[in-house]
C-alpha cells in the first residue's frame, strides 16, 4: 500500500481521471468485510452487500416473526431462572431487614449502591448512541441505537431496585416522592439523594418515550407485514397451540396497537422527525444530569475520596465508558446469533464503539490519576491516607509501619480492567477483533462494577475515627441479588429481541446509498432475501466514487 | 365537502388515487408535479423520511418546536415554583444552616421536571399534530399501500380535493412518472 497516496487518489477521481472501481482500497485485505477502508475519497458502507430496502425489512422483521432459532427458549430458560433469585432475595430482604446484607454501622453503602451506580452508568451508552450521535448526525449510530436503548431501559430498571430496597423498610421507599401525606411531611429538596430520585426517574421515563417513539414505524412495518400476510392468505396459517388464533392476526393486533395507525406518510415523518430531534436535544443533557447527580450523592459529603469535585465528570465518562463496553457485550453475539446481522453492524461499527471505549478509559484513567494528585497537592492528611492506605497500597509494599489498604486487590482489579486492558485498542488489529473487542469489554464491565466497590466501600470502611474503622464483607444475599439483577437485565433483553425490531428499519433504511433522493444509484431492487443471507456476509462492499454523492455518512 | 362525488359502479365511496413510484428521487419529482397542480388532500407515503420532501410537498414548517420550548420552560417553573413553597411555606425545615430561599439547590429538580416535561410534549404533541392514535384509515386497504412501511414509495390524493378529476388527476400521476395507479375505496 506504499504507492496509495490519499490526496493524489481523492484528486484524480475528482478530476475523472480514475473511477472509484479500480481504486486500489477496494481490494484491502484490511478492510476487513468491507467497511474498514480508510480511503477519504469514498464513504464506508453502512450496510453491507449493496442490500436493498426489502432486505432491511425481512432481516429484522424475520427473526420475530420465524423466532430467532432453537437456541432461544434454552438461554430463555436459563436466565429466567437467574433472573427469579431477585424477587426470592429481595422478598427474604424485606422479611428480614438490611441486616441480612453485609453492611454494618461503618460500611452502611456497600453492594446495594455499586450495583445501583453500575447499573444506571451502563444505560448511558444507550442515551448516548441514541440522543448524541444523533446531534451530531452520525449516521452509522442507525444500526445499534435500538439495541443500545433497550439496553438502556434494561439497566435503568435494574438500577431503580436497588435504591428502592435499601431504604431499610421498603414500604415506606414511596416517600421519596413528594407525595402529599397526612403528617404533612415532604422531602428535603437539598438533598442530593431526593435529586437523585428525581434524576433517574425522569431519565427511565424519558428513556422510555424514546424507545418506543423510535419503535412506532417499525412496529407499523410489522403490522403491515401481518395484514399483507392475512389478506394474502385469509383461511390457513401458523396458529397459537392452545387458543388456535391466526399468528398473524395477533401480530397485527399487538403491533397494530403499539404503532398507534401510523401510516408512513410524510406529513407525519416530518412532525415525527422534528420531534424526535428534539427528544434527542433534551436527552444530551438530561444523560449527563443523571451521572452528574448521582456523583453530587459521593461528591457533595464531607468523607475524603467522596469530596472531590471531579465527580461529574468523571462519572460520566466512566458511564459511557461501562456503558459501551456492555452494548459491545450484548450486539457481538448478536452477530452471530443472528446471520444477516454482521452486514448491519459492520465492523466499523465495532470499531467505532472499541475506540470510544480507548478514548472514555484514557478519560477515566485521568480522573483516577487526579484524584492521587489533588489528595497530595491539597496537603489534605485524610484525603492522601485514603488514597494510600484505604485503596493501593498492597501488603506487600507495606511500610515499616505495617500499613496496607485492606481492598488493594479491588483497587488494583479496577485500575488493570478499566484502564489498562483497553490500551490494546491502539491496535488496529485488536479494535477490529471480535473476539479482542469482546474480552476487553468483559474486563471493563468487571472493572466498572468494581471501581463503584471502590469509591464507596473502600472511603466508607476507614474514615475519620481509627475507632469506628471495619471491614464489609458479602452475604450470598448481597451476591445473589447482584446475581439475580444480571439475570433480570438478560431475560428482559432475550424477550427484546425476540419480539420487538432490534434495528430502526426506517433509520437504516435512510442511510442506504439508494435512498438519496439526489443520488444516482440504481436501486437494488431484485436483491431480495430474507434472514439466512449469512453466505453474503463478507461480500465486499462497493465504494462510492465523489461525483456520487451519497446517504451513507460516516465521519 | 361532506359529500363525496366519486363512488365505484358498485356504490361504494372513493377515498383517492394511489400511485407508486420506483425510487426516492422520483416521487420527489412527482411531488413537486402535485404540488405545482395545487393540490392540497394529498401525501407521500414512504419506507423513511425522504430527504427534503417537506420542500418538494410544499409543506409549512410544524410549530412544534415552539410549543414544547414553552411547555418545558412551563415544566422547569412548576418544579422550581412547587420546591419553593415547599422550602419556604410547606415544610421548612433548617439545614446545614442554609437560608430556606436559597434557588441555587432547586435547579436540579427544576431541571429534571423541565425536562420531562418536553419529553411528554414531545411525543403527546408528535401524535396529536399528526391525528394519531387512529386505529383504521381507508388506505389500510389497499395491499399497494402496506407495501410502502417495506420499499415502495406512493402517493394518495383525496376524492376531496377541490382539485380533484378522475381523469386529470389519473393523468397528472401518470405524466409524473407513476409506474402504477389504483382507486381506493373509502371503507
Amino acid at each position: 500500500m506504499s504507492s496509495f497516496n490519499p490526496d493524489q487518489e481523492t484528486a484524480a477521481r475528482l478530476a475523472g481521471e480514475r473511477r472509484a472501481a479500480e481504486s486500489p482500497r477496494e481490494y484491502d485485505p484490511e478492510a476487513g468485510d468491507g467497511s474498514l477502508a480508510d480511503d477519504p475519497a469514498a464513504r464506508a458502507p453502512l450496510v453491507l452487500g449493496n442490500r436493498s430496502y426489502n432486505w432491511v425489512t425481512e432481516t429484522v422483521c424475520g427473526y420475530i416473526e420465524k423466532g430467532p432459532g432453537r437456541w432461544w427458549l434454552p438461554v430463555f430458560s436459563v436466565t429466567a431462572g437467574v433472573a427469579g433469585l431477585m424477587p426470592l432475595m429481595i422478598l427474604y430482604l424485606v422479611i428480614t431487614g438490611v441486616g441480612t446484607w453485609g453492611l454494618n454501622n461503618q460500611v452502611a453503602w456497600a453492594w446495594d449502591i455499586t450495583n445501583f451506580v453500575f447499573w444506571i452508568g451502563i444505560g448511558h451508552a444507550g442515551t448516548l448512541i441514541s440522543a448524541i450521535l444523533c446531534l451530531f448526525k452520525q449516521k452509522w449510530r442507525t444500526s445499534i441505537n435500538r439495541a443500545a436503548e433497550a439496553m438502556t431501559i434494561f439497566a435503568v430498571i435494574c438500577a431503580a431496585t436497588f435504591p428502592g430496597i435499601h431504604v431499610g423498610r421498603a414500604w415506606m421507599a414511596w416517600m421519596l416522592f413528594p407525595i402529599p401525606n397526612a403528617n404533612a411531611i415532604w422531602p428535603n429538596f437539598s438533598s442530593p439523594l431526593l435529586w437523585d430520585v428525581f434524576a433517574v426517574s425522569t431519565y427511565g421515563t424519558v428513556s422510555a418515550l424514546f424507545w418506543y417513539m423510535g419503535m412506532i414505524p417499525d412496529f407499523a412495518t410489522l403490522r403491515d407485514r401481518a395484514a399483507l400476510a392475512l389478506m394474502n392468505n385469509p383461511t390457513d396459517g401458523p396458529r397459537l397451540p392452545v387458543l388456535g388464533w391466526r399468528l398473524e392476526s395477533v401480530r397485527g393486533y399487538v403491533y397494530g396497537v403499539l404503532s398507534l395507525g401510523w401510516r408512513f406518510s410524510t406529513r407525519h415523518w416530518l412532525i415525527y422527525e422534528k420531534a424526535y430531534l428534539m427528544l434527542a436535544g433534551v436527552s444530551t443533557p438530561l444523560v449527563l444530569s443523571v451521572h452528574s447527580i448521582v456523583s453530587f450523592d459521593f461528591a457533595v459529603s464531607i468523607l475524603p475520596g467522596w469530596h472531590t469535585t471531579i465527580f461529574p465528570p468523571y462519572f460520566v465518562a466512566g458511564a459511557i465508558f461501562g456503558g459501551f463496553a456492555m452494548v459491545l457485550l450484548l450486539l457481538i453475539p448478536s452477530r452471530l446469533l443472528f446471520p444477516g446481522f454482521r452486514e448491519l453492524v459492520t465492523l466499523r461499527h465495532l470499531e467505532n464503539m472499541a475506540k470510544i471505549i480507548l478514548v472514555t478509559g484514557m478519560m477515566v484513567g485521568f480522573a483516577y490519576a487526579m484524584e492521587f494528585f489533588i489528595a497530595w497537592y491539597s496537603g489534605n492528611q485524610y484525603e492522601a491516607d485514603v488514597f494510600l492506605y484505604n485503596r493501593m497500597m498492597p501488603p506487600f509494599f507495606a511500610g515499616p509501619d505495617g500499613r496496607y489498604a485492606p481492598y488493594w486487590w479491588a483497587y488494583w482489579t479496577m485500575i488493570g480492567c478499566n484502564v489498562l486492558s483497553p490500551q490494546v485498542f491502539w491496535l488496529k488489529a485488536c479494535r477490529t477483533n471480535p473476539a479482542w473487542i469482546f474480552a476487553v469489554s468483559f474486563l471493563v464491565t468487571i472493572g466498572m462494577w468494581f471501581e463503584r466497590f471502590v469509591i464507596i466501600v473502600t472511603s466508607l470502611h476507614r474514615a475519620f475515627l481509627p475507632g469506628e474503622w471495619g471491614m464489609f464483607f458479602p452475604t450470598p444475599v448481597d451476591i445473589l441479588t447482584f446475581v439475580g439483577s444480571v439475570g433480570t437485565f438478560l431475560t428482559l433483553y432475550l424477550l427484546f429481541v425476540r419480539f420487538l425490531p432490534q434495528f430502526a428499519m426506517s433509520e437504516i433504511k435512510n442511510v442506504l446509498p439508494q435512498a438519496d433522493p439526489h443520488g444516482h444509484h440504481q436501486d437494488p431492487g431484485q436483491n431480495h432475501g430474507g434472514a439466512g443471507m449469512a453466505a453474503h456476509a463478507h461480500s465486499p462492499a462497493p465504494l462510492q466514487s465523489p461525483d456520487a454523492p451519497t446517504g451513507g455518512g460516516q465521519p | 365537502m361532506s359529500t363525496p362525488i366519486y363512488r365505484t359502479p358498485d356504490g361504494k365511496d372513493v377515498y383517492g388515487l394511489l400511485a407508486e413510484f420506483a425510487s426516492p428521487g422520483a416521487i420527489s419529482h412527482a411531488a413537486e408535479k402535485v404540488r405545482d397542480a395545487g393540490y392540497t388532500k394529498w401525501d407521500v407515503y414512504s419506507p423513511f423520511a425522504v430527504h427534503g420532501m417537506d420542500e418538494c410537498m410544499g409543506l409549512k414548517r410544524p410549530i412544534l418546536p415552539l410549543i414544547v420550548g414553552i411547555v418545558g420552560l412551563v415544566g422547569a417553573g412548576v418544579g422550581f415554583g412547587f420546591q419553593y413553597w415547599v422550602r419556604v411555606y410547606g415544610y421548612q425545615l433548617v439545614h446545614q444552616g442554609k437560608p430556606p430561599e436559597a434557588w441555587q439547590v432547586l435547579v436540579p429538580v427544576a431541571f429534571e421536571i423541565g425536562v420531562l416535561f418536553t419529553a411528554f410534549t414531545c411525543i403527546l404533541g408528535m401524535l396529536a399534530f399528526n391525528g394519531l392514535p387512529r386505529w383504521h384509515h381507508p388506505l389500510f386497504s389497499s395491499k399497494r399501500f402496506l407495501k410502502s412501511s417495506d420499499d415502495k414509495f406512493l402517493i394518495a390524493i383525496e376524492a376531496q380535493d377541490p382539485k380533484f378529476d378522475q381523469n386529470r388527476t389519473r393523468e397528472l400521476l401518470i405524466t409524473a412518472g407513476a409506474s402504477a395507479v389504483e382507486w381506493v375505496e373509502d371503507a
